[in-house]
């Protein structure tokens, strides 16, 4: 059975809780027609429910049989390991699997679909009977991903029945007889796959109206202008495609794509943050070097990470001493010291604009909610004389208010000419806010959307490559 | 207004206890420490409150007390120097080793100093750009330092040092010992530079999230490295006067400083992970440290049994730090 649904519609939290990390509010599981109760992941793998998740739990050192034997060793004789024995039962599973793999090989020595094989004969080694693959394929190569297929019919022969999540919808056509979708943690259907049209698929995942309200989009028209910013080749590693894209003035260009397909890292390599092989960009039509995030910020580019409390903010400042991190120089005095006095007027001007409730500018931005440690940030970035500010998910984990909030923020900031790339992962927000869009799918900038193209199932349709 | 470094939080909100202000401000912890650890010890022995018992530990303090400012940037940024009393003993026998071939002294000092910065640059090279780990790099320089001086001397102390040489370990200004008088002003700088200058808000941005202020623009390599530099020299500047007091270049001394650098630092709040900690509370650290050898010595506790009490304060003080850690996450 494939599971289907849109980022954040609840896939993985179904997923934990089948395999007992979370306990259900309500409802009940049954299995082989019994009511059961799971008490953790240990007693759902004592019934037969085995999980692959994407990162794996295998030891990089060992070798391929003691992975598969490891917590329950085959022993002999005072607790003596039956290396052996184990050795020969690990070589049946592989081949009654049909997995060409030596079990003396040491598993850091694998790639990455040899050790998703070894973490499935793991799991089959230990009885399982029902296996979920969560998004298995988000790694793999096309070649790789035929050979688990090719594994998972094998399993389905001997008997074991399978859940597969994948947002590749080619894949959950050529693999699963029925497809259930999610979508905000409800159940919105299944249907055997044959049934099922690619249109209709979207629909079910996308299917909601877009209730929230954004802030109205600008009268934009670039012809002729210049780009802010304008990246004229980049390319991160030897593997991933040259991509091109270009930033204008006052615009919020929206990056959608799922989960994986390489967003974060397009920018991050873009501003220095994460190495290029090959990186060419002009600034308002010249050429410029940027090797570090330092040269961005000269530049005047500046990323707001979507992981704020680990890449965002220092949590053990302030809120002002975080906010003048990145311009230091504009609140010193002529000694080259930090002048006490410069730096709280600046600081208590930018928390007043951006709206940030505090008790006080040295309020600690541990203690501050998501919603204000984000304006925190995006105040750090006006103290400097940024005009490119890329948003990695600048509202994932904020409430409903403080949401809107920032969305108001972001457009205002626009109107005043400054440029925002935005990166998210929520349709609506991305569909809400965004001028242009760029549709990324494995690491390639697959389609650009400008005004009225920009709707949910377009997007959909490019990000899942449905449509090409 | 106070040194404005990482922990201050809010001090000045009313409302809060006391009790919460000084958990919130760890060097105000170190001082209640050093107070309660000061009255004990007027208790116990009537010789602790002289003048001159307490100058004695104010000399005795000055080189630890010196050296523990490097090591106060190096643990701010989340590394560590194990290489500070090598450094002491190279940039002493460097000096004397200068002044016995008929260089003058002022030069000399230079050369002794500009030791302590090569190492520290090598240490900082290897750390930040050859990410190895502190520990590691700084414990390997342990011993090269020390080995060279060891072959330079070949094991002997240099002795014969010009009579003018004695003024920094044993002379005085005003009544005031000379390693004092340097002593306070290492601390002036130190304090400008960490609280004052933007260099101590990167050092500890760097130290409270390195990824984050790489983010932000800050060289986060450069400042990883400058830290080790500044440590190279406080020992080289601890070596001016420990050799100048003994009126020899030792190559033996300054084993196991780092130990008491280390323990000033921890005891003066500053968190052993980074991020966290005031230079005051360094000073106050190594005082604490001054006052309970002197005191453990007056009351004629065995110097054995003064390395285990050592040990333990220490690591009480880990413990409070890292509990108060715990409680902020």
């Amino acid at each position: 059975m494939g599971l289907l649904g849109e980022n954040g519609a609840g896939k993985s939290t179904l997923v934990k809780i089948l395999t007992g990390v979370y306990q259900a509010d309500s409802g009940s599981i049954y299995l082989d027609g019994q009511k059961v109760q799971l008490d953790g992941p240990k007693h759902a793998r004592e019934l037969g429910i085995g999980i692959i998740f994407q990162e794996f739990s295998l030891v990089p050192y060992m070798t391929v049989a003691e992975n598969i034997f490891l917590g329950r060793e085959v022993q002999k004789f005072a607790g003596s390991l039956d290396k052996k024995e184990m050795r020969k039962r690990s070589i049946e599973l592989l081949d009654r699997l049909g997995v060409q793999l030596d079990a003396d090989g040491i598993v850091a020595e694998l790639s990455i679909a040899d050790q998703q094989f070894v973490e499935i004969a793991k799991a089959i080694a230990s009885n399982v009977r029902f296996l979920i693959l969560d998004e298995p394929t988000s790694t793999l190569t096309p070649r790789e991903t035929e050979r688990l297929f090719n594994l998972m019919r094998a399993l389905k022969k001997n008997g074991v029945g399978m859940v597969f999540i994948s947002h590749h919808m080619e894949e959950l056509s050529e693999i699963t007889d029925r497809v259930m979708v999610l979508r905000d943690g409800q159940y919105i259907g299944c249907y055997p796959t044959a049934e099922c049209t690619y249109d209709s698929l979207v629909k079910m995942m996308v299917g909601r109206e877009i209730n929230q309200s954004y802030p109205k989009k600008a009268a934009l028209s670039f012809s002729g202008s210049t780009p802010v910013l304008k990246v004229l080749r980049l390319k991160r590693t030897a593997s991933t495609p040259e991509v091109k894209f270009e930033v204008y003035k006052g615009e919020i260009l929206g990056i959608s794509g799922l989960v994986g397909a390489g967003r974060s890292e397009m920018v991050r390599a873009t501003i220095g943050a994460d190495p290029a092989v090959v990186r060419e960009i002009e600034i308002d039509g010249r050429k410029a070097i940027i090797n570090t995030p330092q040269d961005a910020l000269k530049l005047g580019i500046g990323l707001l990470p979507e992981d704020r409390k680990h890449q965002g903010l220092i949590t053990s400042f302030s809120i002002e001493h975080n906010v003048v991190l990145s311009n230091i120089k504009r609140v010193m005095n002529r000694m080259h010291m930090i002048s006490n006095g410069k730096s709280s007027d600046l600081v208590e001007r930018l928390v007043k604009e951006n709206r940030i409730k505090t008790p006080g500018i040295s309020q600690l931005v541990n203690n501050l909610s998501g919603g204000n440690q984000q304006k925190v940030v995006i105040a750090k970035w006006l103290a400097t004389d940024c005009r490119v500010l890329i948003f990695d998910e600048p509202t994932r984990g904020i409430d409903v208010g403080a949401k809107r909030e920032i969305h108001e923020l972001m457009r205002s900031l626009t109107d005043k000419g400054l440029s925002i790339i935005m990166i998210s992962s929520e349709l609506p927000e991305v569909v809400g806010m965004s001028d242009r869009v760029l549709v990324i799918r494995n690491n390639d900038i697959v389609k650009e959307l400008d005004g009225c193209e920009i709707d949910p199932e377009t997007i959909i349709a490019y990000a899942s490559g449905g449509r090409k | 207004m106070s040194g404005a470094l990482g922990a201050e939080g809010q001090s000045k909100r009313p409302g809060i206890s006391i009790a919460q202000r000084i958990l919130k401000r760890p060097e105000l912890f170190s001082f209640l420490g050093l107070v309660l650890l000061s009255l004990l010890m007027i208790v116990v022995s009537d010789r602790f409150l002289t003048s001159a018992n307490l100058s004695n530990i104010a000399r005795q303090i000055s080189i630890n007390a010196i050296m523990s400012v490097g090591m106060t940037c190096v643990i701010l940024t989340g590394g560590i120097d194990l290489s500070v009393g090598a450094v002491l003993a190279l940039s002493g026998t460097t000096i004397a080793g200068l002044m016995l071939h008929g260089i003058p002294m002022g030069l000399a000092i230079c050369g002794g100093l500009l030791v302590g910065i090569i190492i520290g640059m090598i240490n900082g090279t290897l750390v930040s750009i050859g990410r190895m780990p502190p520990i590691i790099v700084t414990l390997a320089m342990t011993e090269i330092p020390r080995g060279i001086a060891l072959i330079y001397t070949n094991g002997y102390p240099l002795s014969g040092l010009p009579d003018k040489y004695a003024f920094f370990g044993r002379g005085s200004v005003c009544g005031i010992f000379v390693p004092i008088i340097f002593m306070i002003l290492v601390y002036v700088v130190a304090y400008l530079l960490l609280s004052k200058w933007p260099f101590g808000r990167y050092v500890l941005a760097v130290g409270g999230n390195e990824e984050a202020a790489r983010l932000s623009g800050i060289r986060v390599k450069r400042y990883k490295r400058l830290v080790y530099v500044v440590s190279g020299f406080t020992a080289a500047i601890a070596g001016v006067i420990m050799s100048s007091r003994l009126m020899s270049g030792e190559p033996n001394a300054g084993t196991g400083f780092e130990m008491d650098a280390i323990a000033a630092v921890v005891l003066g709040g500053t968190d052993i992970a980074g991020g966290r900690g005031h230079i005051i509370g360094t000073f106050i650290g190594a005082m604490m440290l001054g006052v309970l050898n002197n005191g453990l010595n007056l009351m004629g506790v065995s110097p054995y049994l003064q390395r285990i009490i050592k040990g333990a304060i220490i690591i009480a003080a880990i413990l409070v730090s890292s509990t108060r850690n715990r409680k902020k996450n």
